[in-house]
């Protein structure tokens, strides 16, 4: 085991460079409710942990050209507690409702959610879904970066030496949208998602859907954004017939493992129920009537 | 052997200083070099919330932060939930209705249950089903446990 350094910087500055410093694996620690379990159970040993916490604005939700700016360090305690967040972003917070209990939530952050790159988070369909952008700082600048874009493989991101997501852009809301996102767990709480969708979509003044972005999770190495979903919805009603067209093309979409969890077929198959689940629920919120 | 870290934090009011590796969890640090033993060590990985602690108001698993992470914080453990020899109505009540068996899970259940109580005085048995679906019980059930707190938050509302 190598000695390891905990490192409190004031400034995303010193963060980056003491990231790019280090000779060893390092790890960000902000809510730490996946990377302390990780050192827990000898799974990582990194040399640097690097507590972003105590650098300034990160704890933030502001509003920003008529959307909202996320900070890396901001709790899903914190989100879900955010009226004018839940009200705009429904879906979003309910994702973040599923990660873990209130212990977990009171800790636990989107950013670390994304990063810890796992094919079942919760908050990263309707994070993808709400074509949030996460503003990517690091020794070679800033860059701004699809949520899509961010998770490569299980544990493993498209973040290079020394980068640090310091906060997500959630983009203004055209009227009459809604997301939603839905998970399967055997259990109700306290599990991680077998099959999770997320819808988001925006209907015009006669109720034709405009714009539409659906998401699935846990049913492939990375949470895939399926353009043929959204095409099913656009330019449609959002009908049975528009919501069967579009559940169908993401069970196509599925390339799920087996595992204790799930079979590819029971999971292939639930993406299909869900994505009629979700969908109807996206549109309810759109129409206001949920 | 990593380098050791100073660390002064407050603990139910009191000031404390300590020592830790920085991979020792809050948890560990409360247990060992506090001598606070009340919080109890059920998972070590979040899943149980034996350990659960207040952190600046809010509700954590002290398993799932690091003891150099606590400095400058409030923590509230288990241990400044009865004032003197009076107990908070939640304790009462689990011992009244039978809330616990092997206890345990039980500190970790009282200060989860008072920081829902704080949040919300009047829940619903489902709200206080879903908030304390972090703790784990393997004796009682959960029945008595969410009788006791139902009944705690009627008794808290009428004083």
């Amino acid at each position: 085991m190598s000695e390891l350094r905990y490192e409190a910087p004031d400034s995303v500055a010193s963060a980056i460079k003491l990231l790019a410093a280090a000779g060893g694996p390092t790890r960000i620690l902000a809510g730490g409710t996946d990377v302390i379990v990780q050192m827990e159970m000898d799974m990582i040993d990194p040399e640097l942990l690097l507590d972003i916490k105590h650098i300034p604005g990160l704890r933030e939700i502001k509003a920003e050209n008529g959307g909202f700016r996320i900070g890396a360090t901001v709790s899903g305690m914190e989100m879900m507690e955010h009226a004018a967040l839940c009200a705009t972003w429904p879906g979003l917070i309910d994702g973040v409702k599923l990660i873990g209990s209130i212990q977990v939530k009171g800790r636990a952050t989107m950013a670390g959610n994304l990063c810890n790159a796992s094919p079942g988070a919760d908050s990263v369909p309707p994070l993808v879904t709400a074509g949030a952008i996460a503003h990517v700082v690091g020794p070679n600048g800033a860059r701004d970066v699809p949520v899509e874009q961010i998770p490569v493989g299980p544990g493993k991101t498209s973040l290079t030496k020394g980068e640090i997501i310091e906060s997500f852009f959630l983009p203004a809301r055209a009227r009459n949208s809604g997301d939603a996102y839905l998970r399967f767990t055997p259990r109700t709480e306290m599990d991680i998602a077998v099959v999770g969708v997320a819808v988001n979509l925006t209907l015009d003044t006669a109720g034709v859907c405009t714009a539409a972005r659906v998401a699935i999770g846990a049913v492939a190495p990375t949470v895939l954004l399926v353009k043929e979903c959204a095409d099913a919805l656009i330019g449609t009603k959002v009908d049975e017939a528009a919501i069967d067209k579009m559940a169908a093309a993401a069970a196509a979409a599925c390339r799920p493992i087996d595992d204790k969890r799930g079979t590819k077929e029971f999971r292939i198959k639930m993406a299909r129920v869900l994505a009629k689940r979700v969908a109807q629920k996206a549109l309810e919120r759109a129409r206001h009537v949920a | 052997m990593s380098k050791k870290y100073h660390v002064t934090t407050s603990v139910n009011g009191d000031e404390y200083d300590f020592l830790c590796e920085p991979q020792q969890s809050l948890l560990d640090v409360l247990r060992d070099n506090l001598m606070l033993t009340g919080t109890k060590e059920g998972c070590a990985t979040g899943d149980c919330g034996a350990c659960s602690v207040m952190m600046d108001g809010r509700l954590v698993c002290s398993c799932l932060v690091l003891g150099v992470e606590a400095g400058g914080k409030k923590i509230e453990t288990i241990e400044g939930m009865a004032k003197g020899d009076t107990l908070h109505p939640l304790q009462q009540k689990f011992l009244e209705l039978n809330g616990l068996q092997c206890g345990i899970c039980t500190p970790g259940i009282l200060v989860a249950a008072r920081a829902l109580l704080e949040k919300n005085p009047d829940p619903s048995e489902t709200e206080v089903r879903y908030w304390l679906a972090g703790n784990l019980c393997r004796c009682t059930g959960y029945d008595k446990v969410i009788r006791a707190v139902m009944a705690a938050a009627t008794e808290m509302r009428g004083a």
